[in-house]
């Protein structure tokens, strides 16, 4: 299963971004594989509009079963989130990559 | 480091006075943020010294270069906006009419139309009166606030806070329900929304705490002139009862806000006044709400 | 005669002059009160009227034709404003990030996105006496109002003489939709608190109105608090004063429980009087 944060940072001790849409790195982590890997979303800064819809599309491209974030996304993120199955876990704000996978893992996350 | 985003759907409501009033009351703890870029009012009350300032740029607008125009008119047939009218013969971009849609550039047969980054405004960082850091813009004529805007502005407070270790960013937030005021709200720890009791105020503060629910932050209200409508002042405090936001403070009808402005000062640096010991308290409430 | 009421931010009392003035000028004249403010319209909270008419107004915006569609992407990369994007084997569409601007819908090569009516907000026309108010309010969730405006303003044209004062309240604000709702206005009216915040959103509307080259006054309200350098600036700069609507703690009062003040309140009658004078001269100039 593979699992994605919005996150300021690329690390497991790296902080959680609390946005979706203007998230500055996405990371993605298999737990299969062990595997974490890392998106540079930074450049979202440079969209006036629509932020939400293009990182959701990029989201879409790691195809991750789960999404892990801070305040959710808004309207029009969530209905691309949908339609690609992404089940949404929020309020992952505030802590490290780690401590949200791990309040994830013990089911304190609100799912949406 | 905690985020409080001031925000009323309405204009008009003292929005901008009280969140003012927070900023000197956290003196050097505090950043400031000032998303209010419609009608940026704050830095009217904090002295800003406007030490770095740098270009905004947001949207696109079309550029005609008329060397290789052919006068084919294509661009001006795509155009859903009618901002391409003929002037003296020649093709030209009405830049107030085009909304950087970038269709003529497409159809231009000779590539006489580029798009180019639209410069709409400044953003400032600044040292102001109580010694503590504001981080503000100014927009140009016909520019839209947008997320990116208010994003940039919240960015670069956030930063400076982390840098210089401040307990508090304060945001005086965007107004209306669209994009701007999504994104001041987005990533906020706790929301003020300040509002005043007359039917349109009630009215605007429903729609705009609907945004705040959907984001799940959680939120308190300062009721401003609460006393110059007692019935519909029951109204909210009964709507802030059923939807669990935190009543902070009731502030009466009083003119000591408008007096002390009219010499720069917010009310709690203004003398004797009724005012000033709800609006500290106020900042009380919220520093116990946001930390429990 | 078409008259714009308008100001630099919000709360400055800008509904209540158009609401007030409208009620005062048809007592004696034709005229229609149009809300242009159509993300948060509140002059119908002080109208009362009957409705004549109701219609929905529609944006277009694309929408995609799963069997025609080859999937090439054309669409998502003409989109400037992220509106369309493609998700795998799918095309979806925001509407509201959608300005209507057919690029995608034009350029597509297989004919696969065209382009439907969608509903953004509602239009009410209701009529009282020789006042007739027309209402445009955008539905939760749609973001642009500059359509919706001009909709609205068509409307009025369409249905309603040149003859006939129209007075339309503007959003608040110096962006796009404040310039939709003046740039067809013969005339505007600036109104502005006398207090530092009242002085620089006054400067920033100027600047405004002087960018679209239009004539306008101002109007200050909550005259009697703060200082003079509202009017001393309109001295220095040349710009009518039309009127000084007292500061009165009651005139608040009446405009929270949604009540009108013109024919309540001597002094802001008097102060409405020469208003409603200065646009009847206005009016007889541009009739000739």
């Amino acid at each position: 299963m593979k699992i994605a944060f919005t996150t300021k940072g690329i690390y497991w001790d790296s902080v959680m971004d609390s946005r979706f849409g203007r998230t500055e790195y996405i990371l993605v982590y298999d737990d299969e594989t062990k595997e974490l890997t890392n998106f540079d979303n930074r450049s979202i800064s440079n969209e006036a509009h629509g932020a939400g819809p293009k990182t959701a599309q990029k989201l879409y491209e790691f195809n991750p079963d789960i999404l892990i974030t801070g305040n959710g996304p808004g309207g029009n993120a969530a209905s691309v989130l949908k339609q690609a199955g992404i089940k949404v876990f929020i309020g992952a704000s505030e802590m490290s990559v780690k401590e949200a996978y791990e309040k994830y893992k013990n089911n304190v996350l609100e799912g949406l | 480091m905690k985020e409080i985003v001031v925000i009323s759907g309405k204009g008009g409501t003292g929005k901008t006075s009280i969140t003012a009033s927070f900023a000197v009351l956290g003196g050097n703890n505090v950043v400031v943020a000032d998303c209010d870029v419609d009608a940026a009012d704050m830095h009217l009350l904090m002295q800003p010294d406007f030490a770095q300032q740098e270009d905004f740029y947001s949207g696109e607008l079309a550029v005609i270069d008329q060397d290789k125009c052919t006068q084919c008119g294509d661009c001006a047939n795509v155009c859903r906006y009618g901002a391409i009218p003929i002037v003296d013969g020649e093709y030209i971009v009405d830049a107030l009419s085009c909304e950087g849609c970038g269709y003529c550039a497409r159809v231009c047969p000779t590539q006489a139309i580029t798009n180019i980054d639209l410069m709409v405004g400044k953003w400032y960082v600044s040292t102001i009166k109580t010694g503590g850091v504001m981080v503000h813009a100014k927009l140009g004529v016909g520019a839209d606030n947008s997320g990116k805007l208010v994003a940039k502005v919240k960015n670069e407070a956030k930063q400076i806070a982390a840098a210089t270790n401040n307990e508090y960013i304060i945001v005086d937030g965007s107004p209306g329900i669209g994009c701007p005021v999504v994104s001041s709200i987005s990533g906020a720890n706790f929301v003020v929304l300040v509002t005043e009791p007359s039917v349109s105020g009630l009215h605007d503060l429903k729609r705009v705490y609907e945004l705040v629910k959907k984001f799940k932050i959680k939120a308190g209200c300062i009721i401003n002139k609460a006393d110059i409508n007692n019935e519909v002042s029951g109204e909210i405090e009964k709507f802030l009862e059923k939807e669990n936001i935190a009543h902070i403070s009731s502030l009466p009808y009083d003119e000591t806000f408008t007096e002390a402005m009219t010499v720069g000062k917010t009310v709690v640096e203004y003398e004797k006044n009724k005012l000033n010991n709800s609006i500290v308290e106020s900042w009380e409430r919220v520093q116990l709400l946001i930390n429990n | 005669m078409n008259i714009a009421i308008a100001s630099g931010k919000g709360g400055t009392g800008k509904t209540t002059l158009s609401t007030n003035l409208a009620m005062l000028l048809a007592e004696s004249q034709k005229v229609v009160l149009s809300d242009l403010d159509v993300e948060e319209p509140n002059s119908g909270l002080f109208i009362e009227a009957e409705l004549l008419h109701e219609e929905n107004k529609f944006k277009m915006i694309p929408e995609w034709t799963k069997d025609k569609c080859t999937l090439c992407g054309i669409c998502q990369d003409v989109c400037n404003f992220h509106a369309v994007i493609q998700l795998g084997t799918k095309i979806m569409v925001f509407p509201q990030l959608c300005h209507s601007c057919y690029a995608c819908s034009e350029l597509c090569p297989t004919e696969a996105l065209p382009m439907i009516p969608k509903k953004m907000g509602v239009l009410k026309h209701f009529n009282s006496g020789n006042l007739s108010f027309i209402e445009s309010r955008l539905d939760i969730g749609e973001e642009q109002a500059v359509p919706l405006i001009a909709q609205t303003i068509q409307y009025v044209n369409e249905n309603f003489s040149d003859n006939i004062i129209r007075i339309y309240d503007a959003p608040p604000g110096t962006s796009c939709p404040v310039i939709e709702a003046t740039k067809d206005a013969d005339f505007v009216m600036l109104v502005t608190e006398p207090t530092p915040f009242g002085l620089h959103d006054l400067k920033l509307a100027m600047e405004t109105m002087r960018e679209l080259k239009k004539d306008f006054g101002v109007v200050v309200n909550r005259y009697g608090i703060g200082n003079d350098d509202v009017l001393k600036y309109c001295t220095t700069e040349a710009i009518p004063i039309l009127a000084k609507i007292p500061n009165d703690r009651r005139i608040a009062e009446l405009y929270s429980s949604g009540k009108l003040i013109y024919n309540q309140h001597p002094e802001v009658r008097k102060q409405l009087d020469s208003i409603k004078n200065c646009i009847l001269e206005l009016n007889q100039m541009s009739a000739r």
